[in-house]
């Protein structure tokens, strides 16, 4: 049946074409190599391989040069990351290296990690372990920690959760405008003296400033590459304005740190600032240590402190000896978050916005009686759970709990670990084997909810201006209202005429009235 | 994926992060080998695992000699012992459709859904609330079968049609090549077509009736809801699905390994026009 397949064939093409009988014999040769089956059937794809063979590029003999396809660059730079090693001096080196270890011990957090089933592979893990070196190399830190990975539409980004050193912090060279802004109708006053606009009572709302560096939300800093061996780019600290507009949208990220996010309600910054605000809340949610890891450092004389100053320092605990696997399993009372929460205004600490606004108040008053506008309010403060609450008091999401918990195998009880598996981040997991945990995050950074995502509704519109008489609308008149007002108008000037007139003009008024 | 090559399979997906604990691979690899021994099936894919509140689900397919023939669906708790799903039905998903929330985890619990249905007593018509039982399989067999008509993906020419009906994979698929892994028109969706027929003559002149008879993902609404990525310099090509969250493809140019797998919890993302 080939044979028959193939005379056809050949009568057909010898008529169509000339010269293609060497195709015909490249062809068979090949069959006749490879003695495939049922060559009939892919005879098709044989033919068409057999063309393509002939297009391959022919090698230039003279000059061998490597085709740079992405693949080799890729391998260039991550030959970059493991020869980092071979510097001179090597021994005193080494010998500092191993004793400032602020490196974190990636391959054993991967190691459990993947007996709960979550992890990276291991040669990528690895290349990320060498990333992080080649990080705390460049960077003077304290300590780092593989926070994750998120993933993008483009690219993903590997998170890496670093301390610097005491002193050795970086300063943001960004220009923030922490700058209270009122939108007072001074301004306005003094500029339009000839002719006064009405003036609004709209005052911008304070702009709640960002937390200090080492503090609350920006406790740590965030250092992102999109592939280990690319280099790491820091993540600038994040505000309380773009935690609570990251909390109102839902965006996927590219991959690309400088994309505008285009949403609504608009968010304040570009990619590079929703990934911060999306960790910061990911660490906030669902970074957890099993109780008694961390303690209160001691406490210092101020006890009365408002309840602004919460404790949010804490430190191991040298005496912590443990906790059962089990139990670590079947009650979530035994973990606790050693993150803060942050508050509806955006932040870690409560940040009161009515004081600084009370003392201009005050100067306004004594310009401007009028322009009291709205009376300050008495905000209240917010309060969240404080730092080391179990998680067993986290809310449930429509009768979701928010955490699973699982034992890594069931088969082998006595080795395994506990893995704790986050329901309101997905993606977040947590394990222990009694002595040591960790935290990672994998996944696409957004929260779960299992109603469906609705934009806010754009708020009413603002009564801006008091209403008065040169706001107010007011129809126009009609043609009778128009003549009756001219009338009595005229009605009016008339008296006046008598007094001051002489009779001729008064004859004269009276002709042009009558008209 | 394939049950043969699962732990490549395994490795080569595993940049989304979620894989399988090495006792739970274990258990898979042996266990698979004697799904396919019992039910007499071609070739066993692990689909992949569906999260819940209190286990997880292991799902594999079953496939026959014609590759798009209605696979059969086990599910599995420990990864060992395999039950054989029922096929779906439209009713089914039509059913299914009003659960929203997480899996739980056991295949014997019911949802409880309350819909006002018409009652008529003689002439008297009047709503009552009747409490509709779903159980939690019906369920994941609809998600499963929504999962696999939507996003399940094969790379153009890794089957091929005879002219007698039957698909077969084409076993001289070497791969696709660099500059087509990396457009989405070479991948297909692995399921009967419903577009094609939709197509201009004009564009099916350009086809080749051998290779191209299923939906490629180009033209899938709404536009964006794959990610195509390369990862490992060019040497692995991901797909991953916005829509269905979870569902991980992967391919080696140049060679025969692909497949996909579905780690997630089983819900659509129906957010996505608002997040791309």
């Amino acid at each position: 049946m080939l044979l028959q397949k193939l005379f056809d064939m050949h009568i057909i093409w010898n008529f169509l074409f000339s010269g293609r009988y060497d195709h015909l014999s490249d062809m068979l040769t090949k069959v006749l190599d490879e003695r495939p089956e049922n060559a009939v059937d892919i005879i098709e794809s044989i033919s068409q391989d057999v063309k393509m063979a002939h297009f391959r590029k022919k090698l230039d003999t003279l000059q061998n040069e490597n085709e740079m396809l992405p693949i080799y660059e890729t391998a260039e730079k991550q030959k970059a990351l493991f020869l980092q090693g071979n510097l001179e001096g090597v021994d005193q080196e080494l010998e500092d290296e191993i004793a400032e270890n602020s490196l974190p011990n990636v391959m054993e957090s991967a190691f459990y990690f993947e007996q709960a089933g979550v992890g990276l592979g291991t040669d990528e893990t690895y290349r990320i372990f060498l990333a992080l070196k080649q990080l705390t190399d460049t960077h003077p830190i304290q300590r780092c920690r593989f926070w994750g990975k998120i993933l993008g539409l483009e690219m993903n980004y590997i998170v890496a959760e670093v301390e610097f050193r005491e002193g050795e912090d970086e300063e943001d060279v960004e220009d923030e405008d922490v700058t209270e802004e009122r939108d007072d109708g001074d301004s306005d006053a003094e500029e339009n003296d000839e002719d006064e606009l009405p003036r609004t009572f709209y005052k911008t709302p304070q702009v709640i400033p960002k937390e200090e560096n080492r503090t609350g939300a920006n406790k740590y800093v965030y250092f992102v590459c999109n592939e280990p061996g690319g280099p790491w780019v820091k993540l600038p600290s994040v505000t309380p304005a773009q935690i609570v507009t990251a909390r109102k949208i839902k965006k996927f990220f590219t991959g690309r740190l400088e994309t505008p996010i285009v949403s609504y309600p608009p968010f304040p910054g570009n990619e590079s600032n929703y990934l911060r605000a999306q960790i910061a809340r990911i660490s906030a949610g669902t970074h957890v240590s099993p109780l008694g890891f961390y303690q209160f450092g001691e406490e210092e004389g101020e006890e009365e402190e408002e309840v602004e100053g919460r404790r949010d320092s804490f430190e191991e605990n040298p005496d912590f000896e443990g906790i059962q696997v089990i139990d670590l399993v079947e009650s979530l009372s035994n973990w606790v978050h050693h993150v803060q929460h942050i508050l509806s205004q955006g932040r870690c600490n409560w940040f009161n916005p009515i004081q600084k606004s009370e003392e201009e108040e005050e100067e306004e008053d004594e310009e401007k009686e009028e322009e009291k506008g709205e009376e300050p309010e008495y905000m209240e403060q917010e309060v969240g759970p404080p730092l080391l609450t179990p998680i067993s008091e986290d809310i449930e999401i429509q009768n979701i709990p928010p955490w699973t918990t699982r034992l890594s195998s069931t088969l082998i009880p006595q080795y395994a670990i506990a893995v704790l598996r986050s329901n309101l981040w997905p993606g977040a997991y947590a394990f222990s084997n009694g002595k040591k945990f960790e935290n990672f995050y994998i996944g696409w950074g957004h929260k779960y909810s299992p109603d469906n995502y609705t934009p806010p509704p754009p708020p009413p519109v603002y009564q801006e201006y008091p209403s008065g008489a040169e706001i107010t609308e007011m129809d126009d008149p009609s043609v009778e209202e128009e003549q009756a007002s001219r009338a009595a108008r005229e009605a009016a000037v008339l008296p006046v005429a008598e007094m001051g007139e002489s009779e001729e003009d008064e004859d004269e008024d009276d002709d042009s009235d009558q008209e | 994926m394939d049950a043969e090559s699962l732990l490549l399979s395994l490795e080569l997906a595993s940049g989304s992060g979620q894989g399988l604990s090495p006792d739970r691979r274990a258990s898979l690899l042996t266990s698979l080998m004697l799904v396919k021994r019992d039910y007499r099936y071609d070739r066993v894919l692990f689909w992949g695992r569906i999260l819940g509140l209190v286990a997880d689900y292991y799902i594999a397919q079953g496939l026959s000699e014609d590759q798009l023939a209605p696979r059969k669906t086990l599910y599995s708790l420990n990864c060992m012992e395999w039950s054989l799903l029922p096929p779906a039905t439209e009713e089914m998903v039509a059913q299914t459709s009003v659960v929203k929330g997480r899996f739980m985890g056991d295949p014997s619990h019911e949802y409880e859904h309350t819909e006002l249905q018409k009652m008529s007593e003689g002439e008297k018509v009047f709503e009552e609330e009747v409490v509709v039982q779903i159980k939690e399989e019906t369920r994941l067999v609809s998600v499963i079968d929504q999962i696999d008509k939507a996003v399940a993906v094969i790379p153009r020419g890794a089957l091929f049609k005879t002219p007698f009906g039957p698909i077969h994979v084409n076993r001289t698929f070497e791969g696709l090549s660099l500059s087509e892994a990396k457009k989405l028109s070479s991948y297909f969706h692995f399921r009967e077509p419903v577009e094609l027929k939709n197509k201009t003559l004009l564009e099916k002149a350009d086809l080749d009736p051998s290779l191209d008879f299923m939906d490629p993902l180009e033209h899938d609404i709404p536009k964006g809801s794959w990610s195509i990525q390369m990862e490992r310099g060019n040497a692995l090509v991901v797909l991953r699905s916005l829509l269905w969250p979870g569902l991980t493809f992967f391919h080696a140019p140049r060679t025969k390994n692909c497949g996909y797998i579905y780690v997630g919890t089983g819900e659509k993302n129906i957010d996505l026009p608002f997040m791309l």
